[in-house]
């Protein structure tokens, strides 16, 4: 297993003359960094910066480093920084099946393709969801199904945008607690935005307030 | 892989200077090709010297500012009392059962072409129409029908009628995918908690974004109307006619001299629509105005229940002459000998419909292929259009792009008998292509204003989750973005096939009369007064867009089945 | 033989379409530099062979371009002409196209082969320079039948000489029509017709100027109140005009309250006059083709009661004509279908009135005999004029008369701001 990590090297980002933020953060393989603050101060912004769809009106200095590697200014299709929204956002004309082989790399014959999403299915006893409609899961199913067509890509780290806040309370631990493990077993670095304390307390990694670095 | 992926890149950059070439310019050289005459240029027929005297002339036309005054007079008033009746329902009937219901009435009705729903309307209230036949003698006691001066009413009010019954449905349409951009149901809620009464919660909250939507379809609306030839033949004056009728009759006048006239009638008329459009501005203006004075009043208006009774009878009514008029055009196909005041013609048989189903089939097909080929192009460069602004983010593509409704708002008499001289000079005219790209130029804007909407609203985190996996914008377009928008994109293509359908005067002119299609024949037959046969071509010319729509409705669940995203996407 | 079996092996195919694509555009532009001679019939059948004529003619009437379709299925199969109909709304149109295609410079291969056409168009066409300048349709085999002698319309159209620039197709007489059940004695005189107008108000229209039959109704009660109709056969000037007018619009003016709509609007053509009849609305209503009663009673369109008349002191008669532009692609074959137009097969099936009803342009008695029998074999309805019963042909004024009586109308009737 490859040990991935992210850097973030002394990274600013502003809106005109203005400041959002001064980062500088090291996330290593299978840590959780989990960011925290107030809407307006910048959550969403870093999220583009790091996955690449930072808008032309922002300015960004500093480096993006990605097992050592400057994608700073990469095309987003290129980077492998896998995304996970608040909403699953499986693809709604594809059956679960065809959302996974959607994220799987080229390569294999159309067989060995199926067999691989089929494991990825099994080994998470989600196997039986293959041929269904998206819309027809549950919150809690899309919401696993989301994180194995991300996986499935071989992403080199991981971005959660308020990963869980449309789950109820009960639900949300159980698929909090899979995307963590899911996270470690893969050695994958984790950036995660939110601003439920609950979520960065069982992240269990550091947590940073970017209020705190204007 | 990578060359195509280039190449597809190149398209995408390419594009929209590539629309705005291809719409504006057929458009400049037309006016190029009409102002010249209008000043006494065209070399051929003798005209050398620039001169005043030929717009002179047709101001002294008799009836000439009487047709003028119509032309601006039908295109104001259609618009307005169109505008009003939607609106009115809209604010009325939002969120009660009887606005999916009439819904699910007028998306059909968008597919019967001007002329069809005309000859309709006129033999429906004609006074020896169906209305008069099934009401004498026993309610009237007419048993001839009586002198009454109805169709053809020389303040053009049977023409009005017939514009509103077919514009009504058009703004319902654009209401509907308009409403679905502003969040509707949120504003109104605060507004009817703060207790404010239906249509005037409506009013305030949800009409001023609304209207900021449906702003071009509605100066779409003044130009047509003002400027519409076809429906004004049939329900329009003829003492003088409206002005673009007018035009059309000094074209035809077998005095060549008549033709720098016509020339200069088009200059007009290019004036009367941009003083109809000025006019409506000033009233918005008005209207913004009175509004703001009576908002601040703090008045709730809750007692509506008149009001909604007037709008819902409004709708009603016209739905229903609409469907009585496909009905009696329907019964005049089969009709054999019918003696005013019998209801029912004596006999109904459709040897009429066999006698001439050989000589609609090749002008049916025509108008299919023209009408494919003109939508394809037009959907695809509406994509590609959209798809290159979102990915290079260029706010002048986008304000430039709005040149391509000037198609919809100059009148179309005004440029393309320009254009077809141009096109006869290098033998262009006459043929297929030509034909369907100058439909390209009136399908375009109509295809783009369907799915601009849609395509904003798609949500772009879709898109970056795919770009996250690794995929490239070209892969995203085709693989989610397009199968996504599949329902808009079919609607576009049933609505664009409808509109290229439809098209007279650029068949006409363009195709030299080698190409003809169900439109150029149906009207080519109106000129007989057949009632039978115009039955038959109307009702031939109403269903190929209803095919291209019913397909447009089936044809996502056939594509994917068991798909709940495609069921549950409201039709608009 | 020999021959056809070479053009049917694929190789041969592809030789003759790449000698085509070849040479096509060259010998194309050859042709049309010189019109075919129709003195020397065998070359113009030989260079027809395999031509598209566009036929440009009025498309309003299912049972003329049906009967223009049987037209193009005898040229398909007798001389290998291929007919397209061009169904115009407005013979002008096709005019519009030359005058169009000549601006842009188009002076062969043009799009137009073939126009339906007489009248003020013929008289434009010719004045500038539209049409063959050859005397071609004199030169036709079948124009030896045409009836010259009786038919004084078809040298002199609106008193323009026709010099063989178009060729004859059929006749035309302003006739009324009216049922006879509603109405048992119709008027036949101008001062009848007001007073039976004045009885019945709301019951007579006429239809608008320019449209063809309403100035023909203008100019038939012109010759009706006229003290002497000789001078409408030279160019008007503005005072004779409007001495010989004065009672024509006294006359007008008088019946238009009497009139249907109170004379607020009038019919828009023929045909709507044609429905207005059929419905009750009006009792009597006009038409240029004497058939046309006849034939829609056979089609159901009027009831079977319907009668025809004319007024006493004449009527106003014309012929109609095909013509060819100038520039047109496919000359020689527009000159096959013009003849075949002539011919006594064709002419009789355009006069049976189960077809269209239109009177033939031949002297049928002068005919041969086999020829002549197509004719005996038609019957004419009850609502057809016969012979006699015509009475005298009014012959159209010279053109200039139509463009000013239009203008004068639409002056006097026209409602203005």
């Amino acid at each position: 297993m490859v040990e991935h990590s992210l850097h973030l090297k002394d990274l600013r980002i502003s809106l005109g003359d203005e400041l959002l933020f001064h980062l500088d953060a090291e996330i290593k393989a299978g840590e959780v960094l989990s960011v925290m603050g107030p809407s307006g101060s910048g959550k969403s912004t870093l999220l583009n910066a790091i996955s690449g769809f930072l808008s032309p009106r922002f300015t960004c200095e500093g480096q993006i480093l990605l097992d050592g590697q400057d994608v700073t200014h990469q095309d987003p299709s290129l980077r492998k920084i896998g995304l996970m929204f608040q909403d699953p956002l499986l693809f709604p004309h594809m059956s679960v099946e065809d959302n996974l082989l959607f994220a799987l790399p080229r390569g294999g014959s159309k067989h060995e393709r199926c067999e691989k999403v089929r494991e990825k299915l099994r080994a998470v006893n989600l196997e039986e969801l293959g041929p269904r409609d998206p819309l027809t899961l549950s919150g809690g199913q899309q919401s696993r199904i989301a994180l194995m067509r991300l996986l499935l890509s071989n992403p080199r780290a991981l971005l959660l945008d308020e990963p869980f806040s449309s789950l109820d309370v009960e639900l949300r631990a159980r698929v909090r607690q899979f995307v963590f493990a899911q996270a470690r077993e893969n050695r994958l670095p984790v950036l995660m935005v939110t601003h439920d304390q609950a979520d960065a307390e069982a992240a269990g990694g550091p947590i940073i307030n970017l209020l705190n670095h204007k | 892989m990578h060359m195509t992926n280039r190449a597809l890149n190149i398209l995408f950059w390419a594009a929209p200077f590539l629309v705005i070439l291809l719409l504006t310019a057929p458009l400049l050289a037309g006016l190029l090709g009409v102002a010249a005459p209008a000043l006494g240029y065209f070399p051929t027929l003798g005209g050398l010297e620039l001169t005043w005297d030929h717009l002179h002339k047709a101001m002294h036309v008799p009836g000439f500012w009487h047709s003028v005054h119509l032309s601006i007079w039908i295109g104001l008033a259609t618009t307005l009392i169109s505008f009003v009746i939607v609106v009115g329902f809209f604010a009325a009937f939002w969120d009660a059962p009887i606005f999916g219901k009439i819904t699910r009435f007028i998306s059909p009705l968008m597919s019967v072409p001007h002329a069809a729903a005309a000859f309709g309307f006129a033999f429906l209230f004609a006074p020896s129409g169906w209305l008069i036949r099934i009401l004498s003698p026993w309610a009237t006691g007419f048993d001839r029908p009586p002198d009454w001066l109805i169709i053809n009413d020389p303040l053009g009010y049977a023409l009005l009628a017939g514009l509103v019954l077919k514009e009504v449905p058009f703004l319902f349409l654009m209401c509907l995918t308009a409403a679905s951009q502003i969040n509707v149901d949120q504003r109104l809620k605060l507004a009817r908690t703060l207790g404010y009464g239906r249509i005037w919660a409506w009013l305030t909250v949800v009409m001023p974004a609304l209207y900021r939507q449906i702003r071009l379809p509605i100066f779409a609306v003044i130009a047509f109307s003002s400027s519409v030839v076809d429906v004004a033949l049939i329900l329009g004056p003829n003492l003088p006619p409206s002005l673009p009728v007018q035009i059309l009759r000094w074209m035809n006048d077998p005095d060549i001299e008549m033709r720098f006239v016509a020339a200069a009638g088009a200059v007009f008329q290019l004036a009367a629509t941009l003083v109809a459009l000025l006019i409506w501005r000033l009233l918005e203006m008005l209207c913004s105005y009175l509004m703001r004075q009576m908002q601040t009043k703090g008045m709730r208006h809750q007692n509506d229940q008149i009001l909604r009774g007037l709008f819902s009878g409004t709708m009603l009514t016209l739905v229903l002459i609409s469907m009585a008029s496909l009905i009696i055009l329907g019964i005049w196909s089969l009709a054999g000998y019918w003696r005013f005041p019998e209801a029912l013609p004596r006999s109904m048989n459709f040897s009429r419909w066999m006698e001439n189903a050989p000589y609609f089939w090749g002008p049916t097909f025509n108008a299919i292929q023209i009408g494919i080929v003109a939508t394809l192009i037009s959907v695809g460069q509406t994509l590609i259009c959209l798809e290159n602004e979102c990915r290079h983010n260029i706010r002048l593509t986008q304000k430039a792009l709005r040149l391509i409704y000037l198609p919809l708002i100059v009148p179309q008499i005004a440029f393309i008998s320009g254009i077809s001289i141009l096109l006869v000079r290098y033998g262009l005219d006459g043929s297929f292509w030509p034909v369907a790209l100058m439909h390209v130029v009136f399908v375009f804007p109509y295809t783009y204003l369907a799915l601009e909407a849609s395509f904003h609203d798609l949500d772009p985190r879709y898109m970056q989750t795919a770009a996250a996996l690794g995929k490239s914008q070209n892969r995203i377009f085709f693989q989610i973005k397009l199968p996504m928008l599949l329902r808009p994109i079919l609607t576009a293509l049933a609505l664009g096939f409808a509109i290229s359908v439809a098209q007279y005067l650029p068949t006409l002119l363009i195709g030299a009369g080698r190409v003809p299609t169900i439109t150029t024949e149906a009207v080519a037959l109106a000129s007989g007064g057949d009632r039978r046969l115009i039955g038959i071509y109307a009702l031939v010319q109403t269903l190929l867009p209803a095919v291209g729509f019913a397909l447009a409705l089936a044809l996502p669940k056939l594509l994917y089945p068991n798909k709940i995203y495609f069921a549950k996407q409201r039709e608009a | 033989m020999r021959k056809n079996r070479f053009f049917r092996s694929p190789a041969a195919k592809q030789l003759a379409l790449a000698s085509i694509i070849a040479l096509g555009a060259p010998t194309h532009a050859l042709a049309q530099d010189q019109a075919p001679d129709p003195a020397n019939w065998e070359s113009v059948l030989e260079q027809a062979q395999g031509q598209t004529v566009y036929f440009n003619a009025w498309g309003g009437a299912p049972n003329i371009n049906n009967y223009i379709a049987w037209v193009g299925d005898k040229l398909k199969a007798e001389y290998g002409v291929t007919l397209e109909h061009v169904k115009l709304e407005d013979t002008a149109t096709a005019v519009s196209r030359v005058i169009t295609e000549k601006a842009a410079g188009r002076d062969s291969g043009g799009s137009v082969d073939l126009i339906w056409i007489n009248g003020e168009n013929f008289a434009a066409m010719k004045e500038q320079g539209l049409l063959i300048d050859d005397n071609w349709a004199e030169q036709l085999p079948n124009y030896q039948y045409a009836d010259i002698e009786g038919k004084p319309t078809l040298t002199y159209d609106f008193t323009v000489p026709v010099e063989g620039q178009e060729s004859p197709w059929g006749m035309a007489q302003l006739t009324f029509y009216y049922d006879s059940e509603i109405l048992p004695e119709p008027p036949t005189s101008l001062e009848g017709l007001a007073t039976w107008a004045e009885e019945n108000p709301g019951r007579f229209t006429y239809a608008a100027p320019p449209n063809f039959i309403g100035t023909t109704f203008l100019k038939q009660v012109l010759y009706g109140v006229v003290d002497d109709p000789s001078i409408l056969r030279e160019p008007a000037t503005k005072d004779v005009f409007d001495e010989a007018t004065a009672p024509l619009w006294t006359y007008l003016e008088e019946i238009k309250p009497h009139l249907w709509r109170d004379g607020a609007i009038y019919a828009k053509d023929t045909t709507q006059l044609k429905n207005l009849l059929a419905d009750g609305e009006i009792d009597i209503a006009m038409t240029f083709n004497p058939g046309e009663a006849s034939s829609a009673i056979n089609a159901g369109e009027l009831p079977p009661s319907v009668r025809s008349f004319v007024m006493d002191y004449g009527s106003m008669g014309n012929s109609h004509f095909v013509t060819i532009p100038y520039n047109a692609n496919a000359k020689a074959g527009a000159m096959v279908v013009a003849n075949f137009l002539l011919s006594a097969e064709a002419q009789a099936r355009k006069a049976d009135e189960n077809v269209w009803g239109d009177p033939s342009v031949l002297a049928i008695n002068a005919l041969p005999a086999e020829q002549k029998a197509y004719f005996d074999a038609l019957e004419l309805g009850a609502a057809t004029l016969q012979g006699e019963e015509f009475g005298k042909t009014l012959l159209e004024p010279h053109a200039s008369w139509a463009t000013m009586l239009e203008e004068e109308w639409s002056k006097r009737f026209m409602r203005d701001m």
